[in-house]
């Protein structure tokens, strides 16, 4: 309980006027894409130099909390997942945008966010020795199988066919091998400058999911004039609290997987939202709605990649490792003013841990308040004219992979990426596959290496691989993971051609 | 007229001739932007957004210098980029991690080596130490290689990649002490290899030592010996490897420091030669490097040559075998 004898230093007149420069401004950031929470933080790192520690992470606690929120928006209203997390928040947030349910769609998404957040907030206040213990205990062996976890919902995700679904997650594999290999150095692939540090995940993910919807846009041109008259329905807030806590499956689901899964160190945060999405698809009696702008979806995608946020910080907080990239740049705030995170934050500096961990729960608050606020105006977006948007998203697309690194390389690569999508699919394949590839691929193999050197070393790698209770549970899901996409597909044969894919896209756009 | 035009001609021509001569007097005009070839937030990263903070002053640059990140590949993107497409007109600037990129250049497959840089000022180096869990049995680097001879090719320990500093570390340690060592290089940098050793998937890690002492400070881990030449003023009480009996120099020790493309011209690297060491010498950037942990180490332009020589050498040398 001690964190609430902090909870006043939030509200003094000036961390509460940081803390709202932190969550506005993060919501702002976030919905930018290609401006990862990642970069949002790093910007924001300069400005603490001149600010006392606490009051520091006070603004880079909300900007991280609510630029997390922030990138569902460019997710629903113009596909483009501002980050990895935010690839699940497209499928179904998205089609609800094009049916002119934009409003609602960011509303059960904030909601949700803050729902998922608050919890994984207090999970890291009250569990934080549990969670330590939690996040270690997956060797190379664990996130082996973990990404092998992630490939068996490649072929589910896809609402279409599995086949397609395979293929392109295969395709995403071996876009991943480009570069430099992580371990050993070996160059695979490079036959362009641009492709020599391998394909970075965020243009990637502007390319696929930008491109073909801006190629579609321009291909229409003023055929169709009154296809883009689009009314977007009003919703009240009210209704959106009613119908998140209705759905108490999905927001459950979405919750639990987010802050267990988000936690392990390295791959948690980046395929915490996708997973949960499938297990609720998995499990809901209404799966057949998912895909086609369901609210579960959206629910369950977001409270999960919120709930992430608190507990995505306990390696850091405790064991004083970072586990993920935005978690490493936390830390540099940190140590710019002496700190070390570890007992040393706790036991030293009690006020600077504890306003920190306040502010992000204050944060994910105020987050809500200011997304329902500006859900409705931002909702009507959808009715920009085609050509106008079209312009509009394919300049966002160009600065925001220019953004990551500052290369034109990576612009090369969001186009020829993006170009290649539009006609995959035009085949009925889609790209949140294709990107789960590209993500899971580096993490098996170099955990797959770095695991069997060690078990080269110390036993032999099928002891090293199929021993452990860990291990042995990780199995039985993926096998239990498999067997039901088999058995669903089995039942249910889905048939997809080219032209129903056509006829899809038509209709949906 | 003719006179009149050929003598414009004259002045033109004597104009851009002084402002040839004296062109680089005014040097920096414009803010300068140093490529840092890792990630936000990476040590590399942090400390040179700390060394750099100062380069507004009148008694420094005079100019802001920007950090632009350009990661991947364990730096070869960014100093790739460097060495072939920075312009080089004192604008670029870019920070070196010795031994990683001459290692990297002697392995190969990448369009730089020591040819293609001209330092400016070295500001920091982070030695690498030998790291073991908090629980573990090891007390002693003797303990470690008894424990190697026992059972050759079986003592695990974790590193943060191929052909840097840690992998030099690890290389010099086997021949040091004659025996045969499990190396599991990390894909994820120092703070993944340190992760392995605290949560036990390996025996030990070599990592540096500014991120050793965080974890010792928070109760994670034993800090079993240096390598380097002298202890540390970060830690004193820890043991170098020389002192243990093995030998074992500074090769492996990460200097951090700032250089420019070749072909920059002499003036403007006369200027930065002079000016930069001083910057790093400012009170507040010592402040503050301290505070996080990280150890300086200034060094002129000369003596960053001549340790560039020195490490290129001794890295052929014991890469060789590879």
């Amino acid at each position: 309980m001690e964190f609430l004898l902090y909870f006043g230093d939030v509200f003094t007149p000036f961390n509460f006027m940081l803390l709202l420069i932190g969550t506005i401004g993060g919501l702002i950031l976030g919905a930018t894409p290609g401006l990862s929470p990642t970069m949002a933080v790093a910007l924001l790192i300069p400005f603490t130099f001149k600010l006392e520690p606490a009051q520091g992470l006070i603004l880079l606690g909300a900007a991280y909390t609510s630029t997390v929120a922030g990138g569902a928006v460019s997710a629903i209203l113009l596909k483009i997942p501002g980050a990895p997390a935010n690839i699940a928040t497209t499928l179904d947030g998205h089609t609800m945008a094009q049916k002119g349910e934009g409003a609602r769609a960011l509303q059960l998404s904030f909601l949700a966010s803050a729902v998922g957040g608050v919890f994984g907030v207090l999970l890291l206040i009250f569990l934080t020795p549990v969670l330590a213990q939690w996040a270690l205990a997956f060797g190379p062996s664990h996130l082996f199988w973990l990404a092998i976890l992630g490939v068996t919902v490649i072929g589910s995700l896809d609402g279409s066919s599995v086949v397609k679904g395979l293929l392109s997650g295969c395709i995403g594999l071996w876009l991943a091998t480009i570069g430099f290999d992580d371990i050993m150095g070996a160059q695979r692939f490079i036959f362009h400058p641009s492709v020599s540090g391998g394909i970075n995940v965020i243009p990637a993910l502007i390319g696929l999911f930008a491109i073909p919807q801006v190629i579609t846009m321009f291909a229409k041109g003023r055929a169709r004039l009154d296809a883009e008259v689009l009314s977007v329905e009003r919703h009240p807030i009210s209704k959106a609290f009613g119908e998140v806590f209705s759905r108490t499956r999905a927001l459950s689901i979405g919750t639990i997987t987010g802050s267990v899964i988000g936690l392990i160190p390295g791959v948690g945060g980046q395929i915490a939202g996708l997973v949960a999405y499938d297990q609720s698809k998995k499990m809901s009696p209404e799966r057949a709605k998912f895909g086609t702008g369901h609210p579960e979806g959206v629910i369950a995608a977001e409270s999960a990649n919120n709930a992430m946020v608190g507990p995505s910080l306990v390696p850091l907080l405790t064991l004083s490792i970072p586990g993920s990239p935005t978690a490493a740049v936390l830390l540099g705030g940190l140590l710019i003013h002496g700190i070390f995170p570890g007992s040393d934050l706790f036991d030293n500096h009690p006020q600077v841990a504890w306003t920190f961990i306040n502010s992000m729960l204050v944060g994910q608050i105020l987050m809500c308040i200011f997304g329902l606020y500006v859900a409705g105006l931002a909702a009507r977006v959808a009715q920009v004219p085609n050509a106008v948007m079209a312009a509009v998203v394919l300049s966002l697309a160009v600065f925001g992979s220019y953004s990551v690194q500052n290369s034109m390389g990576d612009v090369y690569i969001m186009a020829a990426l993006g170009t290649g999508m539009y006609f995959l699919e035009r085949f009925g394949f889609s790209a949140a596959p294709l990107v789960l590839g590209l993500i899971l691929g580096p993490i098996a193999e170099a955990n797959f290496i770095q695991g069997s050197m060690i078990a080269n070393a110390t036993s032999s790698v099928g002891q090293y691989f199929f021993t452990g209770l860990l291990n042995l549970t990780l199995i039985a899901i993926v096998v239990a993971s498999i067997v039901y996409s088999v058995w669903m597909e089995l039942r249910h044969r889905r048939y997809v051609t080219k032209e129903d894919a056509v006829a899809k896209e038509e209709a949906l756009s | 007229m003719k006179k009149l035009i050929a003598a414009a001609a004259v002045a033109l021509t004597a104009m851009t001739g002084t402002a040839f001569a004296d062109g680089h007097d005014a040097y920096p005009e414009r803010p300068v932007m140093m490529m840092v070839s890792y990630g936000a937030g990476g040590a590399t990263d942090f400390q040179a957004r700390i060394v750099t903070m100062t380069a507004g002053n009148e008694d420094a640059l005079g100019m802001p210098i920007a950090i632009i990140n350009k990661p991947g590949a364990g730096g070869r993107v960014g100093w790739n980029w460097f060495a072939s497409q920075a312009d080089a007109d004192g604008y670029t600037l870019g920070a070196y991690n010795v031994p990683h990129f001459i290692a990297q250049s002697i392995e190969g497959g990448v369009s730089y080596s020591t040819e293609s840089f001209e330092p400016i000022a070295n500001w920091g180096a982070d030695p690498a130490v030998f790291v073991v869990g908090a629980d573990s049995e090891f007390n002693s680097m003797e303990d470690v290689v008894n424990y190697a001879k026992a059972n050759p090719g079986k003592l695990t320990f974790s590193g943060a990649g191929l052909f840097v500093g840690h992998h030099i570390a690890a290389l010099q340690l086997e021949k040091a002490a004659g025996v045969k060592l499990a190396y599991i290089p990390n894909n994820k940098g120092g703070a993944g290899a340190m992760k392995a050793v605290i949560a036990g998937e390996v025996l030990g890690g070599v990592n540096n030592l500014s991120d050793a002492f965080r974890a010792r400070e928070a109760g994670n881990v034993k800090i079993l010996g240096v390598f380097d030449l002298e202890r540390n003023d970060f830690m004193p009480d820890v043991p170098t490897l020389k002192e243990q009996g093995f030998e074992i120099d500074n090769a492996s020790v990460n200097f951090r420091g700032v250089m420019v493309p070749k072909g920059t011209p002499q003036p403007i690297i006369d200027k930065l030669a002079a000016t930069v060491p001083e910057m790093f010498k400012n009170g507040r950037v010592a402040g503050k490097m301290k505070a996080g942990g990280s150890p300086m180490h200034i060094m002129t332009r000369d003596e960053v040559i001549a340790m560039w020589k020195a490490r290129e050498e001794t890295l052929k040398e014991l890469l060789a075998g590879l």
